[in-house]
């Protein structure tokens, strides 16, 4: 489709911004059309957070906006405004141990080429959140919102079992 | 290898694991540059017509665009990409033009590349270019290419014909005059793709103080990448440095080379003399990335009244898309595996190789293989039910035998070597696989199941492999002073652990911890000689490779130790990292002293170089500091691995199926999968590589088919509509080994990456049939996705799928 560039300009508005990411305040000034995706990667920097269809489907780019799962490409920076997000960057926090999931991902082989990683812990991370205590079951479903093209997901769930046990005897503290 | 092993063949965790978790990765769209620009494609929307005129002059004027590229700014350039694999049968290769010229010939190629401040504002002047097409007609299938009235992808190619290769083993012909069972049938596979989560990508720079092109980019092979690059933009080979960094899954799609992006970011990147960056996004690798798979067979088949077979005649045809690129490795490598582990003395294999309107096709996991293995255990499982005998006997009957290897098929293989299994024990797998689903209990389930109004089905799916072929690889291993081991080769990685198991291999010779072993694969810089990770032959090539030059530097320390301990060489021994005499093990140096005294500088740094101070001496000695016998300073040694030809991998899968005739939904309630890659160099990443494999097969054979409407156009080109099976529908994989050294190497290893996709297709048929037999269907097509099912089960007129 052919557009003129008046109507392109209205795409450049840009809008000041407040977020707050792993803990870390940044005031930025932004195009309103700037995914969050797009937001953390390329202007914070946080490329932990990945990107593989920018339609929403396969989970890549998941991180925790207050503290739930949601696919960071389909909102806007914008949208983020004062709100609170973890990234994978902040999940082992500033401890040079790694968080219990990313621990588990470890033992149990939990990842292949790692693209989908960071996607699929904040994912589990929010999983577990909800559901301490999951089925075998449950966590098929609760990871059928993420994509992996590399392990067939066995071993994904075998850390998410895992890391369940883990967190039940010794439960994260809360932010 | 022999003795006690520390490392080689264990379930070690992967050292590259951490980083990864930590959102650490460096995948190529993390790359960023001072200066950097952004670049995106205008593709064709048409797959086929002629371009009449392109206007980019709104586009050009766009604040914040910096350069538009047509086929016209691209001078010497705009020449078709080098055709890889090149083929006597192969009379009419056609390759694309980095971007196209006068005419486009599928929806996806690539016609205008604009460069601008960033990639929303490449994307604006996207809209703003004007391209006038004439529309053709479109070839949009593999049945419209290969018809009389067919209009031509190629003007000048007649009848869309790329290839055609008639291959004879035997005498088929007799065999089939004399034999007393013949059937014919038609076996069809539509396109799939590999789909890694990560797309394709290039960042260029040109280094003005270098004078070099430097790229990153999203690739299986960079070294073929770095040859070709220099060539095209007339740089010495030494002056262009291609990185593959972390790549997020590749799966055959990658080995792809040029595709146009890795042309035209580089040339951008040198004009502007700006870094440039292009990122590939899902909705462009829908109809820009390649695909596989489409084949169509029409084959005979001679058996006995044993159930053994006799002859084959197969002829198909391959839909190669709208060009060669990869010339006709695929359904070459169809025709090699499609006699199996099956004695097949007598085959006729005849191909033709047909342009369509389409995205070109190169290897994709499999890459020709579980169309081969889908016709020939359709064969097998037809052979059982028109002779009354059990699917698995009938195999059984028809295996080679474990003292029959090496076993010559009586073909050339893909790479121009001879179709000849180095080893394998086909009859051990399936007793393993017939153990893990309680084979011989099945069928009373299945009986009390149907009694419910259940349909429960098994299916089984043998195959042979050609993996590990050629040309060759090479390793560098070097001691670094601090003790930990540097060790680079020309592959590159995209998930397959290559710095756990190379690691694996140097720590076994070297006696050092995997932890201290820097594995560095894809940088050419690093190491510039080599192919790339395809045809599951890292582990195989560049793993032997690895291992000789690990040895080479074992060698190298144990002469340097018995000089300096004055002991023979029979005595020194390597562990823990350390070298020692072993009566004396309380004397010893560790592995970076030795790398220090190795090297005969009279300066040297840090605590180790202190240490040995106070072990060697510097008295008076003849010759010259670095004796011609050390062979250079240093722990270090470059050694190449040449395999004579392809090492044969092979497995035994099989599912137990329910299938819901209401809904036509498949449900795996049990998988086995049984597999040979000889020796194994770590259980857990083989069986990783495994489940990926069947996941994919799982999608390949059910859920994932590019649907093409009549004017070639990909009807769904997105994640919404193009399915890939998640943690809810691929089932657990129960994964076992057989262990079958293969005599070509010195590690015995052979390939794992591509085995878990082959037999998939084959065992999903085969269950259907078993599950729905009520119904009298007979599976001959894949993928078979819900719908596709659904119509079969409903409209009893069309059971001949």
């Amino acid at each position: 489709m052919m557009h003129d560039q008046g109507e392109l300009l209205a795409f450049t508005e840009e809008c000041e911004i407040a977020v707050t990411v792993n803990g870390q305040r940044y005031e930025r000034r932004v195009p309103v059309r700037l995914l969050l995706s797009d937001f953390l990667r390329h202007e914070l920097h946080l490329t932990g957070t990945h990107v593989g269809c920018e339609h929403g489907v396969c989970g890549c780019c998941t991180v925790l906006l207050q503290g739930e799962a949601v696919r960071s490409c389909l909102m806007f920076a914008v949208q983020a405004d004062n709100l609170f997000l973890t990234t994978i960057e902040g999940m082992a926090g500033t401890q040079s141990d790694l968080h219990p999931i990313q621990q588990a991902f470890l033992e149990k082989h939990g990842l292949q080429c790692g693209f989908c990683t960071p996607g699929m812990i904040m994912s589990i991370h929010a999983l577990l959140h909800e559901n301490p205590d999951p089925t075998e079951e449950e966590i098929r479903e609760g990871l059928s919102g993420n994509i992996c093209r590399c392990t067939g997901y066995q071993n994904i769930v075998e850390a998410v079992k895992l890391a369940a046990e883990r967190l039940r005897v010794a439960p994260e503290e809360v932010e | 290898m022999m003795g006690t092993q520390r490392w080689f063949g264990k379930p070690v965790q992967r050292v590259e694991d951490p980083r990864l978790l930590r959102g650490k990765g460096t995948y190529v769209d993390d790359i960023d540059l001072p200066e950097m620009l952004h670049a995106a494609l205008l593709r064709s929307p048409h797959a086929h017509a002629k371009i009449v005129y392109i206007d980019t002059s709104a586009a050009q004027a766009l604040p914040g665009v910096h350069l538009v590229l047509t086929a016209r700014d691209l001078g010497d350039v705009l020449e078709p990409s080098p055709l890889l694999v090149p083929h006597q049968a192969l009379t009419q290769p056609r390759t694309q033009l980095p971007l196209a010229r006068d005419e486009v010939r599928y929806v996806g190629e690539a016609v205008v590349m604009v460069v601008a401040e960033s990639r929303y504002l490449a994307e604006d002047a996207l809209d703003l270019i004007d391209v006038e097409y004439e529309p053709l007609p479109v070839v949009h299938s593999l049945t419209s290419a290969s018809t009389s009235v067919a209009p031509l992808v190629h003007a000048d190619v007649p009848g869309n014909v790329a290839a055609h290769l008639v291959q004879q083993v035997g005498t088929p012909d007799e065999i089939f005059a004399s034999a007393p069972h013949v059937v014919r049938e038609t076996f069809v596979m539509d396109r799939g793709a590999a789909m890694p989560m990560e797309c394709r990508g290039v960042v260029a720079k040109w280094d003005t103080l270098e004078e070099m092109l430097i790229c990153w980019i999203s690739t299986q092979g960079p070294i073929p990448i770095r040859n070709g690059l220099a060539a095209i933009f007339h740089l010495p080979e030494h002056k262009v440095r291609v990185v593959a960094p972390d790549v997020g899954g590749g799966f055959g799609t990658k080995i792809m080379l040029f595709y146009p992006e890795e042309i035209l970011t580089p040339f951008a990147a040198r004009h502007l003399e700006r870094p440039v960056k292009w990122i590939e996004d899902r909705r462009e690798h829908f109809i820009s990335a390649n695909q596989e798979r489409s084949q169509s067979h029409d084959v005979e088949y001679a058996f006995d009244d044993q159930g053994t077979l006799l002859a084959v005649r197969d002829r198909f045809f391959h839909d190669t898309g709208a060009y060669t690129p990869y010339g006709i490795v695929v359904p070459l490598i169809t025709a090699c595996t499609l006699p199996g582990p099956y004695r097949l003395r007598h085959y006729t294999s005849e191909f033709t190789v047909l342009y369509t309107n389409k995205v070109p096709v190169s290897p994709y996991r499999g890459a020709g293989r579980p169309h081969a293995v889908f016709v020939m255990e359709r064969i097998m499982d037809r052979i059982a039910s028109e002779l009354h005998l059990d699917r698995l006997e009938v195999r059984a009957r028809n295996f080679i035998a474990p003292d029959e290897f090496p076993w010559d098929v009586g073909l050339v293989y893909q790479d121009g070597g001879p179709t000849t299994y180095d080893s394998g024990n086909y009859q051990a797998g399936l007793e393993k696989l017939k153990a893990l689903l309680d084979y011989d209990h099945f069928p009373e389930k299945q009986a009390a199941a149907r009694q419910e109004g259940r349909y429960l089905g098994l299916g089984v799916g043998c195959y042979v492999e050609g993996t590990g072929i050629g040309p060759y690889e090479g390793a560098k291993v070097s001691v670094e002073s601090d003790g930990r081991v540097y060790a680079a080769t020309g592959i590159t990685t995209q998930g397959q652990a290559h710095a756990t198991t190379l690691a694996q291999i140097v720590a076994e010779q070297l006696g050092v911890d995997i932890q201290d072993v820097m594995v560095t694969t894809g940088d050419t810089q690093a190491f510039g000689w080599g192919v790339g990770t395809f045809a599951s032959r890292a582990a195989t090539v560049a793993g032997s490779a690895m291992h000789l030059a690990a040895v080479k530097v074992r060698e190298k320390t144990i002469q340097v130790a018995a000089e300096l301990f004055e002991a023979l060489p029979d005595d020194i021994e390597l562990a823990d990292g350390k070298v020692f005499v072993r009566d004396a093990p309380q004397k010893a140096l560790t592995l970076g002293q030795l790398a220090i005294s190795a090297n005969p500088l009279r300066y040297s740094y840090g605590e180790n170089a202190r240490q040995l101070q106070n072990v060697k001496l510097a008295g008076p000695r003849p010759g010259p500091a670095l004796p011609a016998e050390r062979g250079g300073p240093g722990l270090e040694a470059t050694e190449f691995y040449s395999p004579p030809h392809a090492s044969f991998a092979s497995g035994v899968h099989g599912a137990i199926i329910e299938v819901d005739p209401v809904t036509a939904m498949v449900t795996f309630l049990q998988y086995a999968a049984v597999h040979d890659c000889g020796r194994v160099i770590n259980p857990v990443v083989v069986e990783g590589q495994v489940h990926g494999g069947v996941a994919q097969g799982i999608g390949g054979a059910f859920f994932e088919r590019l649907v093409y409407d009549e004017e070639g156009q990909l009807l769904n080109a997105s994640f919404m509509d193009y399915f890939l099976p998640t943690a809810a529908e691929v089932p657990i994989i129960m994964v076992e080994h057989v262990e079958t050294p293969s005599p070509l190497n010195p590690l015995g290893v052979k390939g794992a990456g591509e085995a878990g996709v082959i037999p998939v297709p084959a065992l999903f048929a085969s269950a259907i049939d078993d599950a729905l037999t009520p119904f009298g269907i007979r599976v001959q097509e894949m993928p078979l996705h819900p719908c596709r099912l659904s119509e079969l089960l409903h409209s009893p007129d069309e059971k001949d799928c």
